[in-house]
């Protein structure tokens, strides 16, 4: 059970926190042909793409409503229903989504009736999916935002199992999976392959593996995503066996789902460690009903081992940790099964996850709350996104590079950090800072007596301890 | 190539409890069922703490290529030590006679490009099974570029790791030791009414810069340390190591012939101690004090041992409460069995059963008196006998040396690493933080119920904490 500590200062300095229409991006850009349109100025979608084209050094299909002086005080339905024609018109899209800034929800905008207006004006385009999404900037996070669109685009999506007259189970293989926005697409071509050892054929929603995970397609330009959840994908939901919902943010959208689909959906708030993986495969194998491959419980068997090799470097190492509720909650589970100590844990925006963390207390805050308590705490260790690398340089200790955006390396999307496997990469990568740069050393002691050679005597005063 | 009598001579040694009794503590390795070093293996890690100087391996790569930059000794300034080198020799140079000439231009490019005071050149067998004449080699060198050149001829087949720890003193005291006078004391160190004694330890390698912890407590009390023989330590302090006024023996016998030399040559005392431990900490100050017969150095190290205890028993009541009772089987293999169970005993520890592979008969008696007459001594070191030891003792841990580490954790025992690889500092009052602050972060790690309990899809599985199940099937 953590404390949670709110917001108290006026300034957010150097913050932590990107905004929910990132968010609402990120889980529309895991669908096949698909473009977020951002309702806004220009400038909240330009801001997001750099942010996405740093992080995963792809080109990002996303577009803006452009509203400007005229609409922003006059209304800018026109803005809404125009430019979903033109994108429609323009890119043979599969999904657009309308994404509501900060600037359009304190103007008063109403992006569902835009909508409704866009369908009635342009039937033309009806073959087109269309979901709009409340998501402005000044609540939540990029977590909040995805869940936010996540819930629409299934609200929207997937017919009620009444109305189509799909069964739970009529596809005895088929497992959706809710896959919350801390999972990597490295991650997700994890699960893939563990899903598949049991013989279950899963169905990502969204799934940023197939759309921007960095591949080289031979189609040189598309104004929407290439690869990701076919829409169409979105009317079979009905059929599956089973429904994984990973990562606690999503837990209205996984509830919403087995509402209307009466799949049996499995909850989890993340899969990070020992505990939450060995939890993924129980559920993995109770749903196949089959037994668990001996090439799982041999990456079981490593982990294992791995613990046991880490556990001198981690053991009571002090740790600060900075990042959105459902991966803060899923790092502080890792490094606690290790017996490190969080000694600073710094959540972008509050969630109900958060209360039940276990550590002492969480600050929702920004990267500047992270130095100040890690310094306050002598962290040895920083979990964050390329941001803190700056905050880790100040207080001289390493960091491990975990969340959004991740600007300043190569691939760090692609990082796998779930299950067996990946959680024990994640403990060497971790253990191997420790070895290389958070060691503890005797500081040197210069004798006044010493007898060392001329360039090595030091002025220094006689002991007085 | 050292001959059968160079070698029987330093195997005799006088000082040693071992000599005294049939079974030698230099016994041959026995084939099948050797795990230990050889010969070069000891004077290496003997000597390589001395920082600025080149230590030159001779021979083919297996020797040096295995196991340089292989050891956890600090030092304060010069790091040429962590500069591997070795003259790397070739099948032609073994075929062709060419070895002595590649040592002897070996000799001068590290000269050329480091500048050290002096070089240490290591036999091996290879050299020595063809007859390099090293001691030849290093005269010659010394001659053309004026520069001390010291021959260790330590062969690994000249026999254990212990030998070559003798083998390493002896090259120190024939060759180094004597070779310098000490400097004046400096004009900064002076203070009124402290008469400053010159003294050495031996066999203190400064692991980890544990001896850190040690050496601002002897400056304070005016206790200049001349040489550590070999940790932290310089060439021109080696040199000097005649004039001290008494020799510490650190915790181990290794280079006891050191010690006995020095007195027989010079008629310099010594005495034998640990830094491991509060009590064996204060023991070997008072020691120094006795030795040095100085009744106002006596009256000032008891001060100091009160305040420091005082201080130290203080900052680890917190941990005492955490670790007392809890049951250690103890097997070390350099430090001194007796020195680490003080240590432990310090922290209301019990330690069930304890190694005496290396001990002497004097460490016995020693390791008798502290931990009563039925205790378990342990002369079989082998993976299977040291777990069987853990399981019936139901040991909570297992100290011993980064060999056994994999042995205790493939069978998820909980393990301290008490060898010269570690990379923390357990000497003197400050170091006994970090060995509770590491005994406790491995008994109490949640990572053994973890690898412990089978997997949760096995039958018989406990749940480890109650945090294992995030999957909650909600039915429709």
């Amino acid at each position: 059970m953590a404390e949670i500590h709110k917001r108290k200062k006026a300034l957010s300095v150097n913050p932590l926190k990107a905004s929910q229409p990132i968010g609402g991006s990120l889980a529309t850009l895991g669908f096949d042909k698909a473009i977020p349109m951002l309702h806004g100025s220009q400038g909240c979608t330009a801001f997001a793409k750099v942010f996405f084209v740093r992080h995963f050094r792809e080109p990002i299909p996303l577009q803006s409503t452009a509203m400007d002086q005229g609409s922003s005080v006059m209304g800018a339905d026109e803005n809404v229903v125009e430019g979903l024609k033109a994108i429609a018109e323009k890119s043979n899209p599969a999904l657009i989504t309308v994404l509501t800034t900060g600037l359009a929800e304190t103007q008063g905008a109403d992006v569902h009736r835009n909508v409704r207006e866009f369908r009635a004006k342009y039937p033309e385009f009806d073959h087109v999916a269309v979901v709009a999404v409340n998501t402005p900037d000044f609540t939540g996070c990029v977590e909040t935002g995805y869940a936010a669109t996540l819930t629409e685009i299934i609200r929207v999506l997937v017919p009620d199992a009444a109305v189509a007259g799909t069964a739970p189970g009529k596809r005895k293989r088929q497992v959706n999976v809710l896959a919350g926005p801390m999972l990597t697409p490295g991650d997700l071509e994890s699960l893939r392959e563990l899903m598949e050892q049991f013989q279950l054929r899963p169905v990502f929603v969204p799934d940023i593996s197939d759309s921007l995970d960095g591949v080289l397609t031979d189609q040189d330009f598309s104004p929407v995503t290439i690869g990701g959840t076919p829409v169409s994908e979105m009317a079979t939901l009905g059929y599956a066996k089973a429904t994984l919902v990973i990562g606690a943010s999503l837990q209205k959208a996984g509830e919403l789902l087995q509402e209307k689909t009466q799949v049996p959906s499995y909850f989890f708030k993340h899969c990070y460690g020992l505990a939450a993986s060995d939890a993924l495969i129980c559920a993995l194998s109770e749903i196949a009903g089959q037994d668990v491959p001996e090439r799982i419980e041999r990456q079981r068997a490593q982990l294992q081992d791995t613990m046991l090799d880490t556990h001198f470097m981690l053991g009571q190492l002090r740790i600060a940790i900075a990042a959105d509720p459902d991966q803060l909650n899923a790092l502080i589970d890792l490094v606690n099964e290790m017996g490190s100590e969080v000694v600073a844990a710094i959540s972008a925006a509050n969630a109900p996850v958060l209360a039940d963390a276990k550590t002492a207390s969480i600050k929702i805050g920004d990267l500047e709350d992270l130095e100040l308590t890690a310094k306050a705490h002598k962290a040895q260790l920083l979990i964050g996104n390329s941001h803190a690398v700056a905050t880790a340089e100040r207080l001289g200790i390493p960091v491990l590079r975990a969340g959004f955006p991740l600007y300043d390396i190569i691939g760090g999307y692609q990082k796998t950090w779930i299950g067996y496997r990946g959680t024990r990469q994640a403990l060497f990568d971790l253990a191997n800072l420790v070895i290389n740069f958070a060691h503890e050393e005797i500081a040197p002691y210069h004798s006044v007596y010493a007898q060392k050679p001329e360039n090595e005597r030091q002025q220094v005063s006689p002991s007085c301890h | 190539m050292k001959s059968t009598k160079d070698i029987a001579e330093l195997l005799d040694e006088p000082a040693c409890e071992h000599n005294k009794k049939e079974k030698s503590g230099c016994a041959k390795p026995k084939p099948g069922s050797a795990a230990g070093g050889c010969a070069f293996d000891g004077a290496q890690i003997a000597l390589l703490p001395i920082a600025d100087v080149a230590h030159i391996v001779h021979g083919p790569i297996a020797c040096a290529g295995s196991s340089w930059d292989n050891r956890g000794t600090r030092s304060s300034g010069s790091d040429l030590y962590k500069v591997g080198m070795t003259t790397d020799l070739t099948e032609q140079d073994v075929i062709m006679g060419r070895s002595e000439k590649r040592l002897f231009h070996s000799i001068k490019q590290a000269i050329d490009t480091y500048h050290p005071p002096a070089v240490f050149v290591y036999n091996t067998c290879v050299p020595a099974l063809v007859g390099d004449d090293i001691n030849a080699v290093c005269k010659e060198a010394i001659q053309r570029w004026g520069v001390p050149v010291v021959p260790v001829d330590c062969a690994g087949f000249y026999g254990t790791k212990n030998l070559g720890n003798r083998i390493a003193g002896d090259a120190m005291v024939k060759y180094v030791v004597g070779t310098r006078d000490p400097d004046p004391l400096p004009k900064l160190s002076e203070r009124p009414g402290i008469r400053v004694h010159d003294v050495n330890l031996i066999g203190e390698y400064n692991i980890a810069g544990e001896f850190w912890h040690v050496l601002p407590l002897l400056d304070e009390l005016g206790l200049r340390v001349l040489c550590t023989l070999s940790g932290d330590a310089r060439f021109r302090e080696v040199q000097t190591m005649h004039k001290a006024e008494v020799n510490m023996m650190v915790c181990s016998k290794a280079m006891v012939n050191v010690a006995r030399k020095l007195q027989q040559q010079y008629g310099t005392p010594w005495f034998e101690g640990s830094f491991y431990g509060i009590t064996d900490t204060s023991q070997s100050l008072r020691d120094f004090a006795k030795s040095l017969n100085d009744a106002d150095l006596l009256a000032r190290t008891e001060a100091l041992i009160v305040r420091e205890e005082t201080r130290i028993r203080k900052e680890l009541e917190p941990w005492r409460e955490r670790l007392a009772g809890k049951r250690v089987l103890l097997f070390t293999g350099g430090v001194k069995s007796w020195s680490v169970i003080s240590a432990l005993q310090d922290l209301g520890m019990v330690v069930v059963a304890t190694g005496t592979k290396k001990s002497t008969e004097e460490d016995k008696a020693r390791i008798r008196e502290l931990m009563g007459e039925d205790t378990v001594m342990i002369d079989d070191g082998s993976p299977r006998a040291l777990l069987k030891i853990v399981k019936d003792y139901q040991a909570d841990i297992l100290i011993a040396g980064g060999r056994n580490m994999y042995t205790a954790l493939k069978a998820r025992v909980p393990f301290l690493d008490i060898n010269q690889e570690r990379e923390f500092g357990y000497e003197g009052y400050q170091g006994m933080l970090e060995l509770v602050r590491q005994l406790a972060l491995t008994i109490e790690s949640p990572v053994w119920p973890a690898v412990r309990a089978p997997a949760p899809w096995k039958a018989g599985y406990v749940s480890p904490t109650s945090a294992v199940s995030h999957a909650h099937p909600h039915t429709g």
